[in-house]
């Protein structure tokens, strides 16, 4: 192990004592009782965000299209279990084929074009499946949503409390991490980084680049359906509001705003917009968006590699 | 009441597609404006139409003033905040790549869309016709007299700039800094005003368009990223900065947009608009009128 992988092994592990600890905390101080929820979604948008970074961050990708993945594997898992009657266990996977094919379709011709042309074509698309999510009204209940979807259980075992889906959701959010580590410390992680530096030079020494951008993009999408269908099982209720293209901005804000360079930056990011937008900015209601774009704003213009980058040294 | 007929529809079909299209194409000349002199694509374009139309409201139905005089405030005003745009976000982050370009014009599309819901709140507002509200009738489709003046002005504003850009000195400095920056400088060319210029004029153009879109759709805080995205597909089926291209392509985007709507579906409209945006960046990304050699030369 080199020492950067020993450096991230021992955040992840870090992390993972204070997820298991956290709600001794919350259960504790009555006042932030409720902080337990917003960890939940926390753990869900990182889900998302761990994708984007890897594809941002690393290849130096940028997606704008990121909640109509999240969107799809939300709906995929919340129509197959409310009308069809899946099983919860057999739809997340169905919505993460879907999602991933889907991202293939879209991400062979788009990972061709470069920046603003592919962040104008995810654009473009996210919008196209948020208008499908609100026509194809005999599926997805259309813009009035979807509601009674049945919650999600493990061997029998009903998940059915915030404390029982929040060690389930951030169970699943490290061996993402642990996953997604492993990427990034292998030869993949070092090509896409190349990417990122000159895609011609990535090239000339032999990196096959749009290879490794378009699995980079579909493995984003896969995360973000995932992310989708956990999101589905813990609301029971499903809106197209939840997947619209100011929601694909947002996930982009907190991986920018966090630090865009590193995974960790990504999660540090999801964590406090979350708790912002949950918590500390309910004096302002929905004038939240002005703070927002505030905030982006300064970061990229003072801190240009993210609040992450304040922790390092160098 | 006159006998709806098949051809009277499609020809009612086809002049609502032009009107729209009108829109989506001085959206897309104001991405083409700045696109030719930095080489940005500016994703706040849209929110200028939006302020366009909301302070045309604002001067025009509140404060009561006339015509022409509320629509050379609010060009003015969203003029400003186009070069204030450009002197506080872009300016400072001069050598920034593409992708921090990208999410600041983002963050500044953020920062506007959020001051419109403050100023205006989430209510869209109507803005009464320019002239006559009575439409008459031409082969059996019925025409607002608001069309003719959306249509109308897209052209002369077309013409004014072709104008500007080909024949005035100062237009013709501006495309100098975008073929070569540093030789336009070193010919005494000031580019850090052109930039500014860019942002206003493109600003004041996404202006003119919210003005007189307005009273036919009616307008709120947050119809900008919509329209900035089919002004942008417009933009690149034209060629990105061809301003020619640009009307024809959005004529094209508007025609598709409202014969979707009246014969397939009208909830898809903003769908069938926007896979002509993905249909050209997959197939054509130099668009109809661009050259493709000169694509491969631009830094994206």
């Amino acid at each position: 192990m080199t020492a950067v992988e020993k450096q991230d092994m021992g955040v992840l592990v870090a992390l993972g004592v204070g997820i298991f600890l956290f709600p001794l905390l919350t259960t504790s101080f009555s006042a932030i009782h409720h902080y337990l929820d917003i960890m939940v979604f926390v753990g869900i948008f990182s889900l998302v965000n761990i994708g984007l970074s890897l594809l941002m961050g690393y290849a130096g990708q940028v997606s704008l299209g990121q909640a109509a993945f999240f969107g799809l594997g939300a709906y995929v898992s919340g129509v197959l279990t409310t009308n069809f009657g899946w099983s919860p266990w057999a739809a997340l996977p169905a919505g993460m084929v879907l999602t991933g094919l889907v991202a293939l379709a879209v991400g062979v011709p788009s990972l061709k074009l470069k920046g603003h042309y592919l962040a104008m074509a995810t654009l473009g698309f996210g919008v196209i499946v948020f208008v499908v999510f609100n026509e194809e009204v005999a599926l997805t209940g259309g813009p009035s949503g979807l509601a009674d979807i049945p919650g999600i259980s493990l061997g029998g075992w009903q998940i059915d409390t915030t404390v029982k889906y929040y060690y389930f959701v951030w169970a699943i959010v490290l061996a993402v991490l642990l996953v997604s580590l492993n990427i990034i410390h292998s030869r993949v992680g070092r090509a896409l980084r190349s990417i990122h530096g000159s895609e011609k030079a990535a090239n000339a020494m032999g990196v096959p680049t749009s290879l490794y951008k378009t699995r980079i993009f579909v493995l984003s999408a896969v995360y973000a359906s995932l992310a989708g269908s956990l999101y589905t099982h813990y609301m029971t209720f499903l809106s197209p509001g939840s997947f619209d293209l100011f929601w694909s901005i947002k996930f982009l804000m907190m991986v920018v705003i966090g630090g865009m360079g590193s995974i960790w930056g990504a999660m540090l990011g999801t964590c406090l917009l979350s708790y912002l937008s949950n918590e500390w900015l309910h004096m302002f209601q929905d004038f939240d968006v002005l703070v927002y774009g505030l905030i982006l704003l300064v970061v990229i213009m003072f801190l240009p590699k993210g609040l992450v980058s304040v922790f390092r040294k160098g | 009441m006159e006998q709806i007929t098949l051809s009277g529809q499609l020809i009612q079909y086809a002049i609502t597609g032009i009107t729209v299209g009108s829109i989506y194409a001085l959206v897309a000349i104001g991405f083409d404006i700045i696109y030719n002199v930095t080489e940005i694509i500016n994703f706040a374009q849209g929110e200028f139409v939006m302020l366009g139309g909301l302070f045309m409201v604002f001067f025009a139905s509140v404060l009561h003033l006339p015509l022409v005089i509320a629509f050379m405030l609010t060009v003015a005003v969203v003029l400003t905040i186009g070069v204030l745009m450009e002197r506080f976000a872009i300016f400072p982050a001069k050598n920034a790549s593409v992708l921090t370009m990208i999410i600041l014009t983002i963050a500044a599309s953020i920062l506007l869309k959020g001051a419109a819901m403050y100023g205006w709140g989430k209510d869209p507002f109507v803005l009464p016709p320019f002239t006559d509200r009575e439409p008459f009738v031409f082969m059996g489709a019925a025409i607002f007299p608001q069309s003719i003046w959306v249509l109308g002005t897209t052209l002369v504003v077309v013409f004014l700039l072709t104008m500007f850009f080909k024949h005035t000195k100062f237009g013709k400095a501006m495309i100098a800094s975008s073929d070569n920056r540093d030789a336009a400088q070193l010919m005494g060319i000031d580019v850090k005003t052109m930039v500014m210029v860019s942002f206003g004029l493109s600003a004041a153009i996404g202006a003119v368009a919210g003005i007189v879109v307005t009273p036919i759709s009616m307008m709120e805080y947050d119809r900008g990223a919509l329209l900035a995205l089919k002004g942008f597909g417009a933009a690149v089926l034209g060629g990105l900065g061809h301003f020619y291209g640009a009307v024809v392509a959005g004529f094209i985007v508007g025609l598709v947009e409202s014969f979707c709507a009246g014969l397939i579906s009208s909830g898809y409209k903003d769908a069938a608009a926007l896979m002509v945006l993905l249909l050209v960046l997959f197939v054509r990304p130099s668009g109809l009128f661009g050259s493709k050699e000169i694509m491969r030369m631009k830094e994206f």
